[in-house]
């Protein structure tokens, strides 16, 4: 007669006894990992490149803004750029998120079935333009037309600090790398908006219309709060895209090595990646590579930061509405 | 009284008091009421002809088997059926004298006089316990003071206070199902409704939630006027002091078969139909 086990089974083992399980378990654990690996790779790669940069240049490679690569001692400090590559995200988030959220509250909320059939296929086909069409675009485009614009911002709203311009100059201003930035954000943060929009649960909606909500209070209240944590997802994707982008911004920005700090309509600014891309072409030696792949360490970085900063303001105003 | 199939003597003592209370009561007066009011959901017409009317402060059961379009009536009471894409109407429904469809009347007083309490019970789940409660008045823009009286005052009349008093600021998604249900139902009190629409609003309960809404339910007939839609015959028999039955045949419209004090239509109906469903032998 056996007796009756009393003690604690290991059901752990017992869950993965399966043969097939086990096999795809550790798969698809491996390819997880290969992720993570690749990610630790770059970072690696990069930051062995700030070294030499660190060496001949100290802290200052972060705390000043110059590129003087060729006189004896050689200049190079990238805080300019950094900065840059935040306020032009700040700007095309600025521009893009109200867009984006008002874009798909019409789609999911107002708009006729087949009209936001269209809209959706349209703005997804937007997602797909490559960035050099659109900075040429906005180069021959956006450009002379948005001069027009930033003259009316100057002449009408010029006693705010952002809105000043004293050279008289409105192209290559960090507003139209933004407003390009805006463009090439707003088909991912409003089809992810979108999406998320359209999951209300209709007994929410239901009983929001119940209550006597307007389309407004509706959104603000149920709608939103319940959508909330993807559109903030979607954004995020935006901000990665606007962060690390490259050539639409390197067609449109004047690159000045001076810090621009608020003047958004003055001619001039910089970020991190067009740095690169404008110096890689030619330049002059081995130490000015590893200055540029220091740069891109710390854009890689900044990206980085930004993301957890993000993520903390989300958990903070992640609280219950009262 | 003999034919229905009524489980404990408490049934039979709730459907005493309430012949008394209809015997001994004077001319009701009448709060609101639909005249001719037909549906439809794009071409398909779901209801027809129907005419209720509905006494101040009491409880009226629409009963009557799945799809006879009781919940789509239940709906065009306030107004919110119109919400549906495709959804049209014909006839009128009466609210303190005039016609709630008339051209300029805002819905929007309309859903704050006649709430709603829907099958599911459907709190916000990103506010808490207090915020629902008071969600109608940020939802339509209502101004009330003492926000704190509210919350005491709905949700003791929906029966929740003791159980839910120390844990205001908790979220409205930890609430077991019947919780929840009472909580909606302090909700809508919240905007002080005149009405108070409710659609099976313990088709998702287990028995001892049920029975709690249904005290409340008793309760809260002292000052709104209350629909209610059920499919639990007992239900109907414990809570309403008036009944409708509505009936659809197969592809035609709803309609009103009978209708009148819940005693009548339980104990001495009518129509030989009424007679079937309430006895259980349909639906």
């Amino acid at each position: 007669m056996s007796t009756t086990q009393t003690e604690f089974r290991d059901l752990k083992s017992a869950a993965t006894s399966h043969r097939g399980d086990r096999v795809f378990n550790r798969t698809i654990t491996a390819l997880a990992f290969t992720a993570l690996l690749v990610l630790a790779g770059i970072a690696v790669f990069l930051g062995l490149q700030t070294i030499p940069a660190f060496e001949s240049q100290g802290i200052s490679f972060l705390t000043t803004t110059a590129w003087d690569i060729n006189t004896d001692p050689p200049t190079a400090g990238i805080w300019g750029m950094l900065y840059g590559s935040v306020l032009l995200a700040v700007i095309g988030l600025v521009i893009a998120v109200p867009a984006s959220i008002l874009l798909s509250v019409f789609m999911v909320f107002l708009a006729p079935k087949k009209l936001a059939a269209v809209l959706t296929n349209l703005i997804d086909l937007m997602a797909a333009i490559p960035s050099v069409i659109l900075g040429l675009w906005a180069f021959y485009i956006l450009n002379p037309t948005a001069d027009e614009w930033q003259r009316l911002l100057n002449q009408y709203l010029g006693w705010i600090p952002i809105f000043e311009n004293s050279s008289g100059n409105f192209l290559g201003t960090p507003f139209i790398a933004g407003f390009v930035l805006a463009i090439m954000m707003i088909p991912i943060v409003t089809s992810v908006s979108r999406e998320v929009m359209a999951r209300t649960p209709p007994d929410l909606i239901n009983a929001s219309e119940a209550l006597g909500s307007s389309l407004w209070t509706m959104l603000r209240y149920v709608a939103l709060p319940y959508g909330r944590g993807g559109i903030v997802g979607g954004v995020m994707l935006g901000l990665g895209r606007a962060l690390g982008e490259t050539i639409a911004v390197f067609f449109v920005l004047k690159i000045v090595f001076d810090v621009n700090w608020y003047n958004i309509i003055e001619s001039g600014g910089g970020s991190v990646a067009t740095l690169i891309v404008s110096r890689f072409g030619e330049v002059s030696g081995e130490f000015e590579l590893s200055l540029l792949l220091a740069a891109g360490f710390f854009l890689f970085v900044l990206t980085l930061v930004v993301n957890v900063i993000a993520n903390l303001i989300v958990a903070r105003t992640g609280r219950l509405q009262k | 009284m003999e034919m229905i199939d009524v489980e404990n003597a408490e049934g039979i003592e709730v459907l005493e008091t309430q012949m008394e209370k209809a015997q001994s009561s004077a001319p009701t007066e009448i709060e609101m009421s639909s005249r001719e009011l037909s549906v439809w959901f794009g071409k398909r017409k779901v209801l027809e002809g129907v005419n209720i009317d509905f006494p101040k402060k009491s409880v009226t059961a629409l009963i009557g088997p799945s799809g006879c379009g009781k919940s789509t009536f239940i709906r065009t009471l306030n107004r919110l059926h119109e919400l549906i894409p495709g959804a049209a109407l014909a006839g009128s429904v009466l609210y303190e004298g005039r016609d709630i469809y008339d051209r300029d009347v805002d819905p929007v007083q309309i859903r704050l006089k006649i709430g709603m309490v829907f099958q599911k019970p459907n709190p916000f789940p990103s506010m808490t316990i207090r915020g629902n409660v008071l969600s109608g008045l940020k939802l339509s823009g209502m101004k009330r003071s003492n926000h704190d009286d509210i919350v005491e005052e709905t949700l003791t009349a929906a029966g929740l206070w003791t159980e839910v008093k120390d844990r205001l600021g908790a979220a409205a998604g930890e609430l077991s199902g019947g919780q929840a249900q009472r909580l909606v139902i302090a909700r809508a009190l919240a905007v002080q409704p005149h009405v108070l629409l409710m659609d099976e609003p313990c088709s998702a309960l287990d028995p001892a939630s049920t029975l709690k809404i249904e005290e409340t339910i008793r309760e809260l007939s002292k000052d709104v006027t209350i629909i209610i839609v059920t499919h639990n015959m007992q239900q109907a028999v414990r809570v309403s002091d008036y009944t409708a039955f509505f009936l659809a045949a197969e592809n035609e419209p709803g309609h009103v078969v009978e209708q009148g004090l819940t005693t009548e239509i339980f104990g001495n109906p009518q129509d030989q139909r009424t007679l079937d469903y309430v006895n259980g032998r349909f639906g």
